[in-house]
């Protein structure tokens, strides 16, 4: 998508890092720099970052839209393939120091679902930070069941944040309380908080949000962007360096806005299809054979210091 | 947001039409009975592609109105005004609400808001 902006950075010489594996993404924060490397990629290589030379203070992974129960055409074992995702995960040479897991951890909302994925996560022996996707709020309590679990020290419908070798992670919850014909939605309570947590941070710390639902519109008519995001945003635009996370639209897009990246992940369920190429953005059944490669692979180029991150996607085969 | 009220306007004028003949349709057995179209008792709204389809009916006090989910993503038929509410409907199930009172009931998605319907309830 960002062709332009890619070009401009590859002119610089940036370093390139980074590929997917389709059942997850390792980030590797280097000098406040967010690059991922495919899982594949990283598990082949001998040095996290061979390209650059950057030897990382640390990494952190990236899973999403699990949907553990989901066992539809488009996916019958997608208990299976978070699996696989996880397999991965430990088959790791370097380990991360945890993993974020952007939402819709259910597909239902289950007890049993939500223990299930816990039971799966854990087996990558690394600590796991969650946010909601609307599969998880479909209990009665209308997320209490995700709360329950996951929501002990945090504020409201499950917002939160925490620091990690001088890098700010943010979760924002944006599928809590929608309002009819929006799309996300933070909300003002959390919008109050979030610009408390900012207020006094310096400009130069590296920030690294995640939300389920994209922080930027990436297509209204299926609701994939969050009504009240640019008051979030601007309160991040005085930072250098701000890396926005989400799952939600099962596949990987970007965009480069000033100091701010955003990352749309891949599911380790299903694949949607493109904004607006299907009737609806349901599951997109593939054939069997193809469904770990729709899940695919892409190329980013990661740039230091405040540039914002370019990723090229780039087929697997 | 000016545009979304036009395409519900224009919007309207379809699914009236839609809606007139699927009651006229679902009626037609009691309308065999003698009692004329205008006494359909239920009406059904499917939710398929991310849509209520028709998105707006327009129904008689009395009438029950079932929602069925034909999408493999579950979806919810949540009243704007909290009249009602049903829990997350998977693929196949279905929610029933009872009309008894004259009104315009906006509806939504709790899952996808962007899904929105109507159903306006008026004697004849």
């Amino acid at each position: 998508m960002d062709t332009k902006a890619s070009d401009r950075i590859d002119r610089r010489g940036m370093l390139q890092c980074m590929g997917w594996a389709g059942t997850g993404a390792l980030y590797v924060m280097g000098g406040g720099i967010a690059s991922s490397i495919s899982l594949d990629a990283a598990l082949a290589a001998q040095r996290p970052d061979p390209a650059a030379g950057r030897v990382t203070p640390f990494s952190f992974l990236q899973i999403s839209d699990s949907h553990v129960g989901f066992d539809k055409p488009a996916n019958p074992n997608a208990r299976g393939t978070f699996q696989e995702a996880v397999a991965k995960i430990k088959l790791l040479p370097q380990k991360p120091a945890f993993i974020l897991h952007t939402g819709d951890i259910t597909h239902l909302s289950k007890d049993a679902e939500f223990a299930d994925a816990d039971a799966i996560v854990s087996e990558a022996g690394i600590p796991a930070f969650h946010v909601p996707g609307e599969h998880d709020m479909l209990d009665e309590g209308g997320g209490k069941a995700f709360l329950s679990r996951y929501g002990k020290t945090t504020l409201g419908t499950g917002w939160y944040s925490f620091d990690h070798d001088g890098v700010h992670f943010i979760a924002l919850v944006n599928v809590a309380n929608l309002q009819p014909g929006g799309m996300g939605h933070l909300g003002e309570e959390q919008l109050i908080w979030l610009a408390r947590d900012l207020a006094g941070r310096s400009a130069s710390t590296p920030i690294v949000v995640f939300a389920h639902i994209p922080l930027w519109t990436v297509y209204a008519d299926w609701g994939w962007g969050t009504d009240d995001s640019l008051q979030a945003l601007s309160l991040m635009r005085r930072f250098g360096s701000v890396t926005v996370l989400n799952g939600h639209i099962h596949q990987i897009i970007q965009k480069v806005e000033g100091n701010i990246s955003f990352h749309s992940a891949r599911s380790t369920a299903y694949p949607q299809p493109a904004p607006g190429a299907a009737r609806s953005p349901g599951p997109l059944k593939v054939a069997a054979e193809t469904l770990h490669s729709v899940l695919g692979i892409r190329t980013a180029t990661v740039v230091p210091g405040a540039e914002p991150i370019a990723l090229i996607d780039a087929a697997l085969g | 947001m000016p545009p979304l009220k036009h395409r519900h306007q224009r919007a309207t004028w379809l699914a009236i039409t839609i809606a007139v003949s699927s009651v006229v349709a679902s009626s037609h057995p009691a309308h065999a009975a003698g009692r004329g179209p205008a006494a359909a008792e239920a009406q059904v709204v499917q939710i398929r592609n991310f849509a209520f389809v028709p998105a707006i009916v327009t129904v008689r006090p009395g009438t029950t109105v079932t929602w069925t989910n034909a999408d493999e993503d579950p979806h919810s038929v949540v009243a704007n005004a909290k009249a009602f509410r049903s829990s997350a409907l998977d693929t196949g199930d279905s929610y029933s609400f009872t009309f008894t009172k004259v009104g315009d009931y906006g509806y939504f998605c709790s899952l996808h808001p962007h899904m929105t319907g109507r159903i306006i309830v008026k004697a004849r």
